[in-house]
């Protein structure tokens, strides 16, 4: 659905990358899953035009300044990349925006279990959150995060206040280890540690990595995929994959914005480039 | 004072009021069922229909230019039977008029879509597209050659008795020659403007954003152009218009009925807000009744020199 949020705090938590706290409507709050995503429209004029997707970082309620009084909110954690974003950052407390949502199909959380593995690169970790938030109620949750130096691994407190285990990679080794996620992944899985399910979100290239991981070992796999769309909700078109069967003669297309933006690694093709 | 009367009337198909889906941002109607009362608009107009499944163009489709976007996706679309087996049940359920926009790779293939949607009531009318510039083959080559768009036009005219629309392409030295053409043909009425071909280029890859390369250009960049064909066409062409190209509100679509339209369709808004024809609508509504305009059709051509 869509509705006005107004922004609560608006926050740089590493550089060039913000948290934003929007009030939502309870409903939003109830409907939402991890996983889903909003359209958030960052100008009421005509440029930028189109609305940009965020994955939910987390949703909740909060107390207010009255006692009886509680606001329901929405957390989306951003990077400024383009003018849209940059344009985000400049929002302030009491600012208003068109948000529309909760939008599109989300992690399945399964069966509780000791071994639920998250996967995040760079701001990947943003519907990582809000997962890991559900899943700790019931199972044992490990987190993999990576990013290119330090600056680009977020709010790891935060997922270690929940009671996650972390791992940090960072390309630079200017946090934790120096390398890939994929490959501290792949060590972990290699000690015989019990992995049930993997959940990642990050670079088509790490989800590709890490899909085929989940292949080789077998351990069911949940990639949630980002992509560049204009409606968010399936009449676009612009944000297709490949899915695993796809040929021009039989074409199996998948919208992120419908059918995702969280797939099984097995429903995708991981041939072609995003 | 009373409610003013919104509705028009397209080639013998009756609206509650002037607003339409453009073809290819409404899905094929139930995308948007959950956002909007699809009883509030005029008439849907279905995503592009080909007669076999169509799997688009590589990404990226889509990239967003100043007051627009660009889109290159191909006619991705379900094919016929899948329309038929899977689309048209839902249609059967509202009260709105759905006109399906068609698309052959040659002219036979217009021809054996216009007869099968002949035969299915859901389908209260077609919109030929000879203007999707996306394509290799057909398309744009039947929409920019008068003769050419003659021929399309008289295959689908003799093979339905239901409206039709041609949707014509902006991307022609005269389109008023190409209005001519349909309307010599048998159109009962004409759709403008489809997107106007463009370009987005990203200097640090040195590469087209687009995989097509070109892309098709739409939103309120392109409304100027379009009120100006609406204009020239609605003048030439004893046809009822309906303009499109970037309508964005209520005050966008009676500029268009100014110019010379009966009607109007909603095209890039409805990505920007799933809510944006009904809106449109009830602003217009709105409008007519604060300035104590009894009818819209008082509106359609009203433009004063």
């Amino acid at each position: 659905m869509n509705f006005k949020a107004t922004v609560i705090t608006n926050v740089e938590v590493s550089p060039g990358y913000f948290r934003l706290r929007l009030t939502a409507p309870q409903f939003f709050v109830t409907a939402a899953s991890p996983g889903q995503f909003v359209m958030v429209r960052v100008s009421a004029s005509i440029d930028p035009l189109l609305r940009r997707p965020f994955g939910i970082f987390d949703v909740g309620v909060m107390a207010t300044e009255y006692p009886d009084v509680q606001q329901p909110f929405l957390d989306i954690l951003y990077k400024v990349v383009g003018k849209g974003t940059a344009m985000l950052a400049g929002f302030h407390h009491g600012d208003q925006m068109e948000v529309l949502g909760p939008l599109g199909k989300g992690f399945g959380t399964g069966e509780p279990s000791e071994g639920k593995v998250l996967v995040g690169g760079g701001v990947g970790l943003a519907p990582l959150y809000y997962l890991a938030r559900e899943l700790v109620k019931e199972s044992r949750v490990h987190l993999f995060a990576g990013g290119r130096g330090r600056d680009d691994v977020l709010c790891i407190t935060e997922f270690e206040r929940l009671g996650v285990e972390t791992y940090v990679s960072t390309d630079d080794g200017t946090l934790g280890e120096r390398g890939l996620v994929t490959e501290v992944l792949e060590r972990y899985l290699a000690n015989g540690t019990g992995a049930k399910t993997i959940y990642a979100c990050g670079p088509f290239p790490m989800l590709k990595a890490v899909a085929e991981i989940a292949g080789r070992t077998g351990i069911p796999c949940q990639v949630s995929l980002e992509a560049y769309m204009a409606c968010g909700v399936g009449a676009c078109l612009g944000c297709v994959v490949k899915g695993r069967d796809h040929s021009e003669a039989t074409p199996d297309y998948r919208c992120v914005c419908k059918d995702g933006p969280v797939f099984d690694h097995t429903e995708l093709s991981w041939e072609q480039r995003l | 004072m009373n409610t003013p009367d919104l509705s028009v009337e397209i080639a013998g198909i009756k609206l509650r009021n002037p607003v339409m889906t453009a073809s290819g941002t409404f899905g094929y109607g139930a995308e948007f069922a959950r956002y909007m009362d699809l009883e509030s608009i005029g008439a849907i107009i279905t995503k592009g229909l080909s007669i076999r499944p169509k799997a688009g163009n590589a990404t990226p489709r889509i990239v967003e230019t100043p007051g627009g976007m660009l889109n290159a996706i191909g006619l991705q679309n379900v094919g016929i039977d899948a329309f038929i087996a899977d689309k048209v049940p839902f249609l059967r359920t509202i009260s709105t008029p759905v006109i399906v926009n068609v698309y052959g790779n040659t002219l036979d293939e217009y021809g054996e879509l216009a007869g099968r949607l002949d035969r299915i009531p859901e389908v209260a009318g077609l919109e030929v597209n000879i203007s999707c510039p996306n394509v290799k083959q057909g398309g744009i080559v039947f929409g920019t050659d008068p003769a050419a768009a003659y021929e399309v036009v008289k295959m689908v005219r003799d093979a339905t008795i239901k409206p039709v629309i041609v949707k014509l392409s902006p991307n022609v030295t005269d389109v008023v020659t190409m209005a001519h053409s349909c309307a010599d043909a048998g159109a009962d009425a004409l759709s403008l403007i489809n997107t106007l071909t463009g370009m987005a280029i990203d200097l640090a890859k040195r590469k087209p954003v687009l995989a097509n390369i070109t892309g098709g250009l739409s939103g309120p960049a392109i409304k100027p152009v379009a009120l100006r064909m609406v204009w020239q066409v609605a003048r030439a062409v004893k046809l009822p218009i309906i303009g499109i190209g970037g309508i964005m509100s209520a005050t966008d679509a009676l500029e268009f009925m100014l110019a010379g339209a009966t009607a109007i369709q909603v095209g890039t808004a409805n990505f920007l807000d799933p809510t944006a024809a009904q809106t449109i609508a009830r602003d217009m509504e709105r409008y007519l009744a604060e300035q104590g305009i009894a009818d819209v059709k008082e509106l359609i051509g009203a433009l004063r020199s």
